[in-house]
């Protein structure tokens, strides 16, 4: 049984047609990446699997369960975290508080202090400015921040869309060594992605999504030896 | 010595607008809304304290009376009126505010009619000291609007709702994503408010005993331009903002040369402000996210 299993799901803006009924779906352990232009879909995908924008047809289940009228609030609780597009960090809220925020969903508050210490010591840059407030930190410590924040709910899938952007080469690379370390410390990754060759090579599977379509799946290795995906998405 | 109590004065009638400016700008921050029946809030709690005062005659009853009633009424308006309209454009949630407060208003015409109560909250007497003479209910309304205003504040910094408040006002969708319920935020939200306003009313009563269907209409009026001058959905800013408008107030009532235009010059402060920083004096710019 697949952790995450998307199936057929539809999303309309208005009239217009965002997803035409897309199907994936994310295993325990894995990390699963959709590649894809701007446009094709990958945000919008990623807000309606955790129901910050409504689907119109379609099924989300999650660990076999049902979950694609739950509200956005409680898909957390059931193990299920995202990273937003543009970090969304809390910009007048501190470090500190920020993290708070991402544990806001545990009951158990006496693993906060560990959780805490965990985090700083997985991003010593948070630990060095837990005190600051969010908005004035750099991009790539607010990505670190956005990361740390949604680690803080203990997920069983991390889902993170488009954590590279706008970071420059070396904090990239140490963005992807991150997820890498995320998922070997045992959370399944699920990740949106427009640089496909870095992504694609810390993947075990991922999809080619196209106009809200998906038009091309596969381990990580064969769609980065695919003509089509090097034509478009690799530069070659 | 005349300066002195015209500035107590100002800052009771300040403390009072901040109370009511406090509503508005903590629904605005987190419901996105202008709630124009907040004024009428006011009013409903006077009549709360109107019916407890003369039932068991104790102000501090009638005030823990209007304090649940308003606390429960705004938490109802929210539900009945404007939850259905979360999403919905913004016009059409301003309308049904100012219908609303049209409802709360006709309403408490229709039960209590149309002729001012009066409502004898307490003789508190003058506080002599030397030549100074300062009416006790100013003091009360000062001193309980500042612990009041601490413990919000206290409330919104370190703790986790309080906390969850400024998430959900900065980012509505990042606030869902941590687990925060955003409608029960905002119905939080509305009560707190709610209740700050049978606050405000409990003072307005103390400072003139005469209570009409209309008592929040202009009080609400200049606390939401309070609200604006301090920055809205800023709290420090509606604290600013209100104890501004009553200085202003009181001092100018305090000239008689420009006492019948004491209404227009708070307002002029309103445009000026808007002029010289449109975001108000405590009030951040925000940028869109895309």
């Amino acid at each position: 049984m697949a952790l995450l299993e998307v199936k057929d799901l539809e999303v309309y803006y208005g009239v217009i047609c965002a997803l035409k009924g897309i199907s994936f779906e994310v295993n325990e352990g894995e990390i699963v990446t959709l590649i894809g232009a701007n446009g094709a879909g990958k945000t919008t995908t990623m807000q309606s699997v955790v129901g910050l924008i409504p689907s119109k047809a379609g099924s989300v289940t999650f660990e076999g369960k049902d979950i694609t009228k739950t509200p956005c609030h409680k898909i957390v609780h059931l193990g299920m975290t995202q990273v937003p597009e543009g970090r969304r960090v809390f910009q007048e809220l501190s470090v500190y508080e920020n993290l708070l925020m991402g544990a806001y969903s545990v009951k158990n508050s006496s693993s906060f202090k560990e959780d805490l210490e965990r985090i700083y010591t997985q991003f010593p840059r948070l630990a060095e400015r837990k005190n600051q407030i969010a908005g004035t930190l750099s991009g790539g410590e607010q990505q670190m921040l956005a990361m740390g924040r949604a680690l803080m709910s203990h997920p069983k899938l991390l889902m993170l869309d488009e954590p590279s952007m706008g970071l420059s080469p070396l904090l990239v690379d140490q963005v992807f060594d991150i997820i890498k370390s995320i998922n070997k410390d045992g959370t399944t990754v699920l990740l949106v992605e427009q640089n496909a060759g870095k992504s694609l090579a810390i993947s075990d599977r991922a999809y080619v999504l196209e106009n809200g379509k998906i038009v091309l799946s596969g381990t990580g290795e064969e769609l980065m030896a695919s003509e089509d995906v090097k034509k478009a998405y690799l530069g070659g | 010595m005349e300066f002195i109590e015209t500035l107590i004065s100002g800052l009771s009638i300040g403390s009072t607008y901040a109370m009511i400016a406090l509503g508005y700008t903590m629904v605005y921050g987190i419901a996105k809304m202008l709630n124009f029946a907040h004024g009428d809030v006011i009013m409903v709690g006077g009549y709360m304290i109107f019916l407890t005062m003369t039932a068991l005659g104790n102000p501090v009853v009638g005030l823990v009376a209007a304090i649940i009633f308003c606390t429960l009424l705004g938490i109802t308006i929210e539900k009945v009126a404007y939850k259905p309209l979360r999403g919905a454009s913004p016009l059409a949630v301003l309308i049904t505010a100012i219908g609303m407060s049209y409802l709360l208003q006709s309403m408490a015409q229709m039960i209590f009619g149309s002729a001012p109560k009066m409502v004898i909250v307490a003789d508190f007497g003058n506080l002599k000291l030397g030549s100074l003479s300062v009416p006790v209910y100013t003091l009360i309304t000062l001193g309980c609007s500042v612990v009041i205003m601490v413990i919000l504040s206290l409330f919104v910094k370190y703790t986790k709702v309080g906390r969850a408040m400024i998430a959900v006002s900065e980012d509505r969708g990042a606030a869902q994503l941590m687990g925060i319920n955003v409608n029960g935020i905002i119905t939080i939200t509305f009560a707190i408010g709610s209740a700050l306003a049978a606050f405000a009313g409990f003072f307005m009563l103390m400072k003139s005993p005469s209570l009409s269907n209309t008592l929040g209409a202009m009080p609400g009026i200049k606390a939401f331009t309070a609200a604006v001058i301090g920055g809205i959905g800023s709290i420090p800013g509606a604290m600013v903002g209100g104890i501004l408008m009553g200085v202003v107030e009181a001092f100018s009532l305090h000239v008689p040369a420009v006492a019948p235009y004491t209404d227009a010059i708070e307002f002029i402060i309103l445009i000026v402000i808007l002029l010289v920083k449109p975001t108000g004096i405590l009030g951040k710019v925000r940028r869109e996210k895309v």
